[in-house]
């Protein structure tokens, strides 16, 4: 799947209503084809629910949704990535064995690629999940979404609940990998110190609304502040 | 090269600042080859958009030319090493002087500290 439109997912007036709680409410965005977004926000600002609606995992309430500008169906849900926040492996699995499970699931998986990226992220296959440490398997989760050949690869919270180490290598993993021709990486994040040298484009979320959003660099210019600064700002 | 940059300013600029820098103290030459965007993202561990936004703005700037199939390269011209090392001068005496007048220095003043503080080195 080529990448030269200029949008690689448009949401229009996207709301999710959970019973007695309005976690998206009404969401205006079109992200860039060939960027890296970051996705920030605060704990429960609805960051988790926009990736999922777009991801096709959950269904949106309200609002139109395209990706690649098309209607999101499960041929087009297969041409996206998407590293979930929990932990979802069989502890009792090796490392080779979650790669090759994986590359049963779908077609587009890249078995060469997965072994490179375990070697560069010094992991061994034969390693079990449940003798790994949550950096380990937070490194484990980045190799299974960065090895499929997918022109969207949406991360949640890559970076949570994981050790400075594990942080700088996942992140240095995803940028060597990231083809910025073919691919486009939305990724939500609380790291943001660490994270916002790799970003392309920002969307702050705070209670399902999106409170600025924009080029990092041109709003460095603009602000004069960092990503992480501006943050500060824009949750109060 | 590595890139210590500062989060508060435009990441692209601050690779064309280092390039700059390179040029005026002779490390990169007029006519020289810069690394490709691909590697050149590697080296300074930022995205590769970002990379190609700062040899954008360059090739902009008549700094730097694509030569189609071959590369990136400095443009082949003495004079711009010159210009460029008085542009970065003028930005840095600049900032100083601000500095200096928000601090209530005069013309005189400030002569006298610069003075000063060139003979001490």
């Amino acid at each position: 799947m080529e990448l030269n439109r200029s949008y690689v997912v448009e949401l229009k007036n996207i709301q999710k209503k959970y019973p007695g709680i309005k976690a998206l409410k009404g969401i205006d965005l079109k992200l860039p084809g060939g960027k890296i977004t970051g996705l920030i926000g605060p704990n429960g600002s609805g960051k988790s629910t926009m990736l999922k609606i777009i991801a096709g995992l959950t269904q949106a309430t309200g609002g139109d949704l395209k990706v690649f500008d098309k209607k999101l169906d499960y041929k087009l849900k297969n041409e996206i990535a998407f590293l979930p926040e929990i932990n979802h492996f069989y502890d009792w699995m090796k490392i080779e064995e979650v790669i090759n499970f994986t590359n049963n699931q779908f077609s587009n998986f890249d078995t060469d690629k997965a072994e490179e990226i375990t070697d560069f992220m010094n992991l061994k296959p034969e390693m079990k999940i449940k003798d790994l440490s949550k950096g380990m398997v937070g490194r484990v989760k980045l190799i299974l979404a960065m090895s499929r050949n997918v022109p969207l690869i949406i991360m949640d919270e890559p970076l949570a609940g994981i050790d400075p180490k594990s942080r700088a290598q996942i992140l240095e993993s995803l940028i060597s990998e990231y083809n910025a021709e073919t691919q486009s990486i939305i990724l939500s994040t609380h790291e943001v110190l660490e994270a916002e040298k790799f970003f392309d484009y920002v969307v702050f979320l705070e209670n399902g609304e999106i409170k600025l959003q924009g080029n990092a660099d041109d709003l460095r210019k603009e602000r004069e502040k960092s990503i992480q600064d501006m943050s500060r700002e824009v949750f109060v | 090269m590595k890139l210590k940059y500062d989060a508060s300013k435009p990441i692209y600029e601050q690779i064309i600042d280092k390039i700059k820098k390179m040029i005026v103290r002779g490390e990169l030459k007029p006519g020289d080859k810069l690394p490709s965007q691909r590697k050149m993202a590697k080296k300074v561990e930022v995205n590769p958009n970002t990379i190609q936004r700062a040899y954008r703005e360059m090739e902009n700037l008549d700094l730097v030319e694509t030569k189609r199939g071959l590369g990136t390269f400095i443009i082949n011209d003495e004079k711009i090493v010159k210009e460029i090392s008085e542009e970065m001068a003028n930005r840095t005496v600049d900032k100083f002087i601000s500095e200096m007048k928000s601090l209530s220095f005069n013309e005189k003043d400030i002569l006298q500290v610069v003075k000063k503080n060139l003979e001490k080195i």
